[in-house]
């Protein structure tokens, strides 16, 4: 894009979202430049979604290849294996997503995430980290708070029919309009391992139980050098396990994490249900429309999905020291 | 997740899209993904530019190409399309359009359906542009000569005399009748040479910019005068440039077009022109001025729509077709995909409401049409009534046992002449005579969809009001409810209405009213069952709490409870 103004092109393309969000708004998402890890199902819908919306470049990073798990939630492989075979993830959905909006760089960044230095993450407005251990996750979003301009830091992860985001705007000043006038807030984000750390006793009652059982699995993963989602029903023992003991040290009774819940959760191992894809690459992708276009609450600071009771809840999860 | 059997039921359900637009997109890729093998869709649409930023199957190349739209309802035990009012695009008084403007939507209606309709469109159809008032007014001409071009015309005299007539000698009448006025607002005759004096306009030069162009639709009064930003709201003087280069390149470079021409928001020029227009109207009457991206927004009734709120929609809509495959009855849902949270929720799940009983389509609830049974034809009632506002293709009619009407192709010439026969009557003097009191039986065996009709006769019918000279009650009306504002409930569980707005408008927004007075289909079918664990209120005051366990399904608040049972927790 040249210049400050949009072009004709860009205003004739985008005109029906330019009338929910202002031209500025468009302007200052064509301007952005995201990066994504972890080409899974939620993550390239999300993809399509921002790609769709017009940002200006999009950084694609998985040097895994296609499985079969891969080719149900994602609708960006193309079928056939002559075609696909050979390529990474991430240069296959390159290719389909330029497609979708010819005026979006869309690139492949090789290598591993977790060998860049802090500075890679400057040419970076927002990050998406998926598919990825905690420990990774977590060593991404310390080095982006790191750096000296605000960089969106998100997380998503689907299993079986649930979903869950993460979000850390770090501190976002935003207009919060109420019925009277508009109000100028700033909300304080904690960081990822402030969030997950944060006592269980501590969190209102009516936490969604999906929480509690994300972080009982994360924690059985990590535990066991278990790549994310490399589970299954024979890990259920060992993960009950280790839910009985979170739960006697966070002082937290066992009712709040069901079996149930996380036998679903082990069965689906990295297998995505795609509308709960759909689903969360939906409300991920107006996240990161609102962080970087300014307009719009975000959400803070956990989303969650559970197709078997239709909801999706935000919850804000953070330490006492850290809360606003 | 899903077990072989379920599987084999999505793989071999038989999918109808209606609509491969926006959610359709979404829609069918989530189908594919989520295992449904037969998809059949329709739409009858063709592909813009505009679709682009969503429609994502779609591509550039594919523009003005054709494309496909959908509901699913499960007829008799939730509500159907029908049940719900649907919002209907909004009409205004021919009085506020033609002589007391107040809005900008006014304006552009004014503009739209009035100016450009008598400029360019059928000449022979009716039009208020002229409301003749009963004394000889001011104006020495025929109003109709003004728009007659004269000999030696040429395009800028004669832009300057329609100019001159509908912003100068229109309002200078309208002007004359004072009662109007009495309570302020008085408009401004507005006449181009104060505007604009003569010699001013000759911009040569930039007309070139135009005269290369092959494609009509591509003509455009803001490229000739070098206004590049649909962003701005233009000056006067530069609307009235605008609203005489646009004639101009109308008349000089698509005459073949005139008085054939039907407003559309993707011709630029016609966009142009009703945007000056309006705006030239609007300074007359004191209404603030637009610029041409929102007056086009409201000329052409314009969605706004962004790809992510289709892609959650498509989702949601392909796990209620899962739950329908498995009539997994008690675990439908509507849900809500609000912008703000409501009790930390984005997306809300709600219980389905039970069918509207007035709805014609999914009740039993017999209509009435009010008609003079002496003088309205068969004819009149079939393709007024039965075919125009119910929707059906291949009707039946009856009166008891008595056929009336009907149409196949395997019936016998002799009924078919006594069906043509029948329509030329008047309802009064059918072989089966209908007057008030009589009640017609009508199908449309096609779309399984039947009804009764309740007939009243009535004298008179309101020209103005009633065209058609009938009068059909009781459809699609449920029951109203007044948005609860109080806690912000109302408004966040209207889809639509929390929209970041551009700016604050009334220009007749969408709202969807969820008619909360309806008894939810659960509370209907669990009535008999009594034993419930977890909390209920006792009969009879109505209590609504939020239920938040697990299971437990939203109660919108602003729903007043007749049966105040909570549902049972499964």
């Amino acid at each position: 894009m040249d210049g400050e103004e949009l072009t004709e092109q860009e205003t004739a393309l985008y005109d029906r979202q330019i009338r929910v969000w202002g031209v500025d708004a468009q302007r200052r998402l064509s301007k952005s430049r995201i990066l994504v890890s972890g080409m899974k199902g939620s993550v390239v819908e999300f993809c399509k979604n921002i790609v769709l919306a017009g940002i200006g470049s999009l950084t694609l990073m998985d040097n895994r290849l296609v499985t079969e798990d891969a080719l149900s939630a994602n609708f960006l492989i193309p079928p056939d294996d002559n075609m696909y075979s050979g390529h990474s993830l991430a240069e296959l959905c390159r290719d389909s997503l330029r497609d979708f909006n010819p005026m979006v760089h869309v690139s492949v960044e090789k290598g591993d995430l977790l060998s860049f230095d802090e500075d890679f993450y400057d040419k970076f407005d927002a990050v998406v980290v998926s598919c990825s251990s905690f420990t990774t996750k977590k060593t991404i979003n310390e080095k982006c708070r790191r750096r000296p301009k605000r960089i969106a830091f998100y997380t998503v992860d689907c299993r079986d029919a649930c979903g869950e985001i993460f979000v850390d705007l770090q501190k976002y000043d935003h207009k919060q309009k109420k019925p009277d006038d508009t109000i100028e807030c700033q909300l304080q984000y904690p960081s990822l391992e402030e969030a997950v750390t944060a006592p269980w006793r501590s969190l209102p009652k009516k936490v969604t139980k999906l929480y509690y059982a994300m972080r009982v699995i994360e924690r059985f993963e990590e535990s066991e050098g278990r790549n994310p989602g490399e589970v299954s029903v024979s890990d259920l023992p060992s993960v009950l396990k280790m839910r009985n003991e979170l739960c006697k040290a966070q002082l937290l009774n066992e009712s709040h994490i069901p079996d149930g819940l996380l036998e679903r959760l082990l069965l689906a191992g990295t297998s995505e249900y795609p509308p709960v894809c759909a689903i969360i690459g939906g409300i991920l992708g107006q996240e990161v429309i609102k962080a970087i276009s300014g307009k719009g609450d975000p959400l803070k600071n956990f989303f969650f999905f559970d197709a078997i009771d239709g909801k999706g809840i935000i919850e804000d999860i953070s330490t006492p020291a850290t809360g606003c | 997740m899903a077990s072989e059997q379920q599987r084999h039921a999505i793989k071999n359900a038989e999918v109808l899209m209606v609509g491969a637009g926006g959610i359709g997109c979404e829609l069918l890729k989530t189908l594919a993904l989520s295992g449904f093998g037969n998809i059949h869709i329709i739409d009858m649409d063709t592909i813009e530019v505009s679709n682009l930023n969503r429609q994502f199957l779609f591509r550039k190349s594919h523009v003005g190409q054709s494309k496909a739209k959908v509901t699913v309802h499960v007829k008799s035990k939730t509500e159907c399309y029908e049940c719900q009012p649907k919002p209907t695009p909004k009409t205004y008084p021919v009085c506020t359009i033609t002589s007391t403007p107040s809005k900008f939507v006014h304006c552009i209606v004014w503009a739209k359906d009035l100016l450009f309709a008598k400029l360019f469109g059928d000449k022979n159809l009716e039009n208020d542009l002229y409301v003749r008032s009963n004394d000889a007014s001011s104006s020495s001409e025929n109003v109709e000569d003004v728009f007659e071009r004269r000999e030696g015309d040429d395009l800028e005299k004669y832009g300057r005399r329609i100019y001159d007539h509908v912003f100068g000698h229109n309002i200078e009448a309208a002007l004359a009748k004072e009662e109007t006025w009495k309570n302020g607002n008085k408009p401004k005759p507005i006449y181009s040479r104060d505007v604009l004096p003569d010699n001013l306009v000759q911009q040569n030069g930039n007309l070139n910019k135009n005269s290369t162009v092959d494609d009509p639709l591509s003509l455009s009064a803001m490229t000739s005068l070098g206004l590049r930003n649909p962003q701005d709201v233009w000056s006067l003087v530069e609307n009235t440039k605008i609203f005489l280069e646009s004639l101009k390149l109308f008349l000089g470079k698509r005459e073949k077009e005139i008085g054939s021409l039907i407003f559309d928001k993707d011709d630029q020029l016609a966009v142009e022109f009703v945007t000056a227009a309006a705006n030239i109207r609007a300074t007359s009457f004191g209404i603030p001025m637009h610029s041409l991206f929102e007056a086009k927004g409201i000329a052409g009734n314009i969605v706004h729509a962004v790809a992510t709120t289709n892609a959650i929609i498509a989702g949601l809509i392909v796990i209620e077709a899962t739950k329908v495959l498995q009539n997994n009855v008690q675990k439908y849902r509507m849900t809500y995909c609000l912008e703000h949270p409501s009790r930390k929720m984005l997306l809300m799940p709600v219980e389905p409401f039970e069918p509207n009983k007035s709805c014609f389509v999914c009740s039993e609830a017999p209509l009435s049409l009010e008609v003079n049974t002496f003088r309205t034809k068969l004819r009149d009632f079939v393709e007024k009534i039965v075919k125009a506002k119910l929707g059906m293709n291949l009707p039946l009619i009856m009166i008891g046992s008595a056929l009336l009407y009907e149409v196949g192709d395997d019936l016998e010439e002799d009924m078919v002449r006594n069906y043509e026969a029948n329509l030329e009557k008047v309802l009064a003097e059918l072989p089966s005579p209908v007057t008030s009191g009589t009640r017609l039986a009508v199908e449309d065996l096609q779309q399984e969809l039947s009804c009764d009709i309740s007939i009243k006769h009535r004298e008179e019918f309101d020209e103005e009001k009633e065209p058609d000279g009938m009068l059909l009650s009781g459809w699609t009306q449920a029951p109203q409810v007044e948005k609860d504002n109080e806690n912000g409930h109302g408004e966040s569980t209207s889809v639509v209405s929390d929209l970041m707005p551009l700016e604050s408008k009334d220009n007749g927004e969408i709202e969807i009213i969820p008619s909360g007075t309806k008894r939810k289909h659960t509370q209907i079918s669990s009535e008999s069952s009594s034993t419930s664990c977890g909390t209920h209120s006792n009969g009879g005051e109505p209590k609504l709490e939020v239920i938040d366990d697990e299971d437990e399904v939203v109660i919108l608040d602003n729903w007043n409870a007749e049966n105040s049972k909570k549902k049972k927790v499964l």
